[in-house]
């Protein structure tokens, strides 16, 4: 029978989110263990959030993160932007295919062949490998991904919009700020934030590029689990998981807002 | 005086030699790879007419609006706007605006900003932004709505909005892209007066694209019939119905009843044309150059038929046939006769009466008639 609970149904749906939420479950549990060894349950509390607060190799470590995450998510937000809007524009010019090709052939390039090439460009032309190296890197592999995001909706995207906009005189510099990209500002938006956590969890690439100074969150936390796992990387794990645990909840509850507000006006429109 | 159609028009610059055409395409081609969508077209349109492009999709009528908005450069000829050439300037600085078939509207902005949108780029001061919005407003009706959002908005509020925004900088010249394809039929011919209206009380010229025949002759000053990037005929809507150049004006424009046959006889001004069907001789008046043995084709409109059940005395053409079909409409009664060679001619009857004493009905046998200048004789 369709819709209805087989017992076949309830278990596969246990199992799946087991798998999927068990290990993560497991580490928010532990973060809050009072005792030093991670697999033993020695009672509540909060103490290893307040230790990791004066714990100044890894405050240094997400701040090196964040900064990294910000700046390498706009700068690839433009230039993915830049890149959708291209292919998605100009549909005849010669080499568009192998230049769609390139531009989405990161999406499937192996982390650590990123990571090399763009290790050894690095130490070919010389460039002191830290912070600027790191940004780099991010900016290079998650720029294909915003820009197919992009690419998606400006598929769907009126062209006439833009054209009535350059008709009542809108310059075409105008048009696109005025226009298009309000319209298209949520994919946009989309696409920076998937650049950004791209860039906040990306361990492979930035072990290849960075340099002194510019240990990441992900780096730090890997080398410190490999001398033996502290509650505290728990902790931090688990305000990592809260803070995309709320963008993602915030993102989804605007959007259905502004969805259920936009079908009650065009029903209202309707009824006129 | 006899004139065709029945209106009288006053407003006629395409036939006064001294007036100036106001747009002017000159030997015109526009290219897509190998399709060729406008060919080698001229075209004049004169100031403060209301000028329709009328033809099937795909005949080029678009791609001609595009190439006058900005958005096509022609691959080869001549735009003229006021005597200026159009070629190779951005759509941003030409002075003409473009009501589009989807409207186009700003989802983002609001009625009030949509509207000013355009006034906004030239950099018009605030409160004469405001009042020209104002009286935008005004002008379609939809002063309640400013603060609306184009979602909030029902079609044909939008289409209103869409058309307030492209007036709203007084361009020279409006451009309209199948404006009511979107609305029901009762609201578009609502708007389609109110149009010619607005046409005339803002004084601008009007060029519309559009594939519905009855929107181009009601709204129309002249009409151009494109097919396959070619201009046709331009001419009145009276003068496209009631004397079409080809044979594919007049089947594209109304419903027609042709028939093929070769000229028998001519004089000064009429001629016998021998039906290839063999049913009737045609006697036509003689307007076509045409000489004896031409092929040519007698086109005739239903209405101008007559159908009873005896031949009626003197009229020159006349055939028998038997009713094949009835079509009752209300205003009026298509009859579908069928010729004894198995041709089947259509004519229409008005009701003028409610009560018809031994009306036709299907299977008499009946005869069509029809005078010597109803129909048009076409060489092509």
């Amino acid at each position: 029978m369709q819709g209805s609970w087989s017992r076949f149904n309830i278990v596969s749906l246990i199992l799946g989110f087991a798998f999927l939420y068990l290990p993560i479950v497991l580490l928010v549990i532990f973060s809050f263990n009072e005792s030093r060894l991670v697999t033993v349950w020695a009672g509540f509390s909060t103490r290893w959030y307040v230790s990791l607060f004066s714990n100044q190799g890894l405050l240094d470590a997400a701040w090196v993160t964040a900064r990294v995450a910000f700046i390498s998510a706009t700068v690839a937000t433009v230039l993915g932007t830049m890149a959708a809007l291209a292919l998605t524009r100009y549909t005849r010019f010669r080499g568009r295919l192998l230049f769609s090709g390139m531009v989405f052939a990161p999406l499937v390039m192996p982390e650590v062949i990123t990571g090399l090439s763009l290790l050894l460009l690095f130490v070919a032309v010389n460039f002191d490998r830290g912070f600027a190296t790191v940004t780099i890197a991010h900016i290079t592999f998650s720029m294909c991904f915003v820009a197919v995001v992009v690419q998606s909706r400006l598929l769907t995207f009126d062209r006439s919009l833009e054209e009535a906009a350059l008709d009542l005189g809108a310059t075409p510099v105008k048009a696109f700020f005025q226009v298009t990209l309000p319209i298209i500002l949520p994919a946009v938006v989309a696409g920076w934030m998937l650049a950004f956590t791209l860039s906040l969890d990306d361990l492979v690439i930035a072990s290849f590029t960075s340099g002194p100074g510019a240990t990441t969150l992900p780096m730090k936390i890997y080398s410190q689990v490999r001398l033996g796992v502290t509650p505290e990387i728990n902790a931090v794990c688990t305000i990592l998981i809260a803070i995309v645990t709320i963008g993602v909840i915030t993102a989804a509850i605007v959007n259905k807002r502004r969805e259920v507000q936009r079908l009650r006006d065009e029903q209202a429109a309707r009824r006129l | 005086m006899k004139s065709l159609g029945s209106i009288r028009r006053s407003f006629a610059p395409w036939n006064d030699p001294a007036a100036k055409p106001y747009i002017s395409f000159r030997g015109v081609t526009k290219r897509f790879g190998d399709f060729v969508a406008v060919d080698d077209l001229s075209l004049d349109i004169y100031e403060r007419e209301f000028f329709a492009l009328l033809g099937a999709s795909g005949c080029g009528k678009t791609t001609l609006l595009r190439m006058l908005a900005g958005f096509e450069e022609p691959s080869s000829g001549q735009i003229l706007l006021d005597g200026q050439d159009l070629c190779g300037i951005p759509p941003h600085k030409r002075p003409v605006n473009m009501m589009f078939q989807s409207y186009a509207l700003f989802p983002h902005m609001t009625v009030e900003a949509n509207i000013a949108f355009g006034l906004k780029q030239d950099g018009m001061p605030k409160p004469d932004i405001e009042k020209r919005v104002g009286e935008m407003l005004r002008l379609v009706k939809l002063e309640q709505f400013a603060k609306r959002k184009p979602h909030q908005l029902s079609g044909g509020q939008r289409q209103r909005v869409a058309l307030a925004r492209s007036i709203a900088k007084r361009p020279k010249v409006l451009l309209l892209d199948e404006p009511l394809g979107a609305l029901d039929k009762k609201l578009r011919e609502e708007t389609q007066f109110e149009l010619t209206d607005l046409q005339y009380e803002l004084g601008m010229t009007f060029v519309i694209v559009t594939h519905d025949q009855e929107e181009a002759m009601t709204m129309a000053d002249r009409i151009a019939i494109m097919d396959k990037g070619k201009v046709l005929q331009v001419a009145t809507p009276a003068e496209i119905y009631e004397a079409p150049n080809s044979r594919y004006v007049a089947d594209f424009v109304g419903s027609v009843n042709m028939f093929e046959g070769k000229v028998a006889e001519r004089s000064a001004g009429s001629m016998r044309i021998a039906d290839a069907g063999g049913a009737l001789t045609i006697k036509a008046d003689n307007t076509a150059d045409v000489a004896n043995g031409d092929t040519v084709w007698f086109a005739i409109r239903p209405e101008k038929l007559r159908v009873s059940s005896k031949r009626p005395a003197d009229v020159p053409n006349a055939v028998e046939g038997e009713i094949w079909d009835i079509g009752y409409v209300g205003d009026m009664t298509i009859y579908h006769v069928k010729l004894d060679d198995g041709r089947i001619v259509k004519a229409s009857t008005v009701n003028s009466q409610r009560v018809v004493e031994d009306p036709l009905t299907w299977h008499d046998r009946a005869w069509i008639s029809f005078a010597a200048d109803a129909g048009v004789v076409l060489i092509r």
